[in-house]
């Protein structure tokens, strides 16, 4: 039981730091692409440590506080229930407790309780922000979870450790070698979930500056800063058991999470960004129609 | 949202984790994304490809809620200050001012003008300012740098004076602004 408790622990702080500097690797590599020299690669704790020593005196109701302590419980439990590194049963942390629709559910959990909070602090980009931001959701998690179901129908289980399992016979085994019209789909799909361009239909900047988030500051900030972090390394995680097989190694680990994190990085900083009827109207159409091949495929 | 009581005034807080603290504050300053004046135009080429202000930690945001450094980017006019008061105060602590341009020093080539303001300390507390008509993106770099080392050493309290000394400061504005129609706290 302790084990598990300071296995787990290890992994939120382990995910907060790795999703952090994942965060500034990101920032440093758009820089270069701008022909940037760009900040430190550390810059995002240090961002982190001043914003929770800032002090703050906004207040605009309840849910307005509770919005970040949703999204980081939401981020947490998405990444304690997928296992970590096939084989250390340690690190499978509570993987036993769910299957991926339960996972689906949760990983918007988190957006639902910040939509809330955002629109309590009354600022109407936030508003504007949260309302495309839950229809670009509803978008994206149609062709997430089709594709999810494509995948689980063939490989006959609904369990993450299944699903990694069934891809352990070498890289052809790969689902995304194994489905790869769904895995076109999930990882359309990955893009929005990232706020990607030409997705970043939610923050923004020339439109509604910054979005929901436009109220936050200080230790709240930090905390959404936070989640954000540990909810990207989750998604990472989820993808590459999903897809590429799961982790046989840390070192493997850290290159498939890293290659995963720096495809919508290298998408995003060379494309503009759609409006939100676009975005909709492709998330619909390109990423569902892909997954749902694979579906009639794998049904058939 | 607006506070109906004074601001609290700052205590004194832990010794080490304020110069660990101070570090980070330093190294990562968030700029309120408002130009005051004709000074705006400089700080494009400031945080593009050419000057690349990010590589210092500085970056612009959107909003004063998650600002630190408010750039008061020239001439202030009589009018603009009102809006200056307001984002200036919804700015969290601690925060910063820099002022540019001649102008905001002693009103610069408006010095005799009747709608600009001479001397912006009387209004706001300024932390540092950057000499010039208009300072170009090296000079406001060196401001910068000014501004760190300040905030490093712990000497960079307009916020505290601010505070301390509202009275002083909600006296000059409202000579200023005749229709004076802010709540007195802004916090």
């Amino acid at each position: 039981m302790l084990a598990n408790f300071t296995s787990i622990a290890l992994t939120i702080v382990g995910a907060l730091t790795w999703g952090l500097l994942l965060g500034g690797i990101s920032r440093s590599v758009t820089a270069r692409i701008h022909g940037r020299m760009g900040p430190r690669i550390t810059q995002n704790f240090i961002d982190l440590w001043k914003l929770f020593r800032k002090t703050s005196s906004i207040h605009h109701g309840g849910m307005f506080w509770m919005a970040p302590m949703f999204r980081i419980t939401g981020a947490i439990c998405v990444l304690i229930m997928v296992p970590l590194v096939i084989g250390q049963s340690i690190t499978y942390n509570m993987s036993f407790a769910g299957d991926v629709f339960l996972l689906i559910y949760i990983m918007f959990f988190g957006c639902l309780g910040m939509a809330l909070g955002a629109g309590n602090s009354g600022h109407p980009y936030a508003v504007i922000a949260v309302s495309r931001g839950l229809a670009q959701m509803s978008s994206y998690e149609l062709s997430f979870s089709i594709a999810v179901v494509a995948i689980a129908v063939g490989l006959h289980t609904f369990k993450i450790e299944g699903i990694v399992a069934a891809q352990q016979a070498g890289i052809t085994s790969w689902n995304v070698f194994r489905f790869p019209f769904a895995s076109a789909g999930a990882l359309l799909a990955f893009l929005p979930m990232q706020m990607a361009y030409p997705f970043g239909i939610v923050l923004a900047p020339q439109e509604i500056p910054i979005g929901p988030p436009t109220e936050y500051s200080s230790r709240m900030l930090s905390f959404m800063f936070s989640g954000r972090a540990v909810f990207g390394v989750a998604k990472l995680l989820l993808f590459v058991s999903l897809l590429f097989g799961g982790a046989s190694s840390w070192l493997g680990l850290f290159v498939k999470t890293f290659l995963l994190y720096m495809y919508p990085v290298v998408v995003s900083s060379v494309f503009p960004r759609f409006r939100t009827e676009q975005s909709i109207r492709f998330l619909w159409f390109i990423p569902t129609t892909l997954a749902i091949v694979d579906l009639v495929r794998v049904m058939l | 949202m607006y506070c109906n009581q004074r601001p609290e005034k700052p205590g004194n807080k832990k010794e080490f984790l304020e110069k660990i603290t101070n570090m980070a504050r330093a190294n990562s300053l968030w700029v309120t994304a408002y130009g005051t004046g004709c000074g705006a135009i400089e700080l494009r080429p400031l945080h593009t490809s050419r000057f690349d202000m990010e590589r210092f930690g500085i970056a612009m945001r959107p909003t004063p809620r998650q600002a630190d450094v408010l750039i008061i980017s020239g001439y202030l006019a009589t009018k603009t200050l009102k809006r200056v008061i307001r984002v200036y105060e919804q700015i969290q602590d601690p925060k910063y001012i820099v002022a540019l341009g001649s102008c905001t020093i002693n009103g610069g080539m408006y010095f005799d003008s009747y709608n600009t303001l001479n001397v912006l300390d009387k209004y706001l507390p300024v932390d540092v300012y950057v000499m010039g008509c208009m300072p170009r993106p090296e000079a406001i770099i060196d401001g910068f740098s000014l501004l760190m080392e300040k905030i490093k050493d712990g000497r960079a309290q307009g916020w505290k004076h601010y505070k301390e000394n509202l009275d002083y400061y909600r006296e000059n504005q409202k000579k200023i602004i005749t229709d004076w129609d802010l709540p007195d706290y802004n916090w």
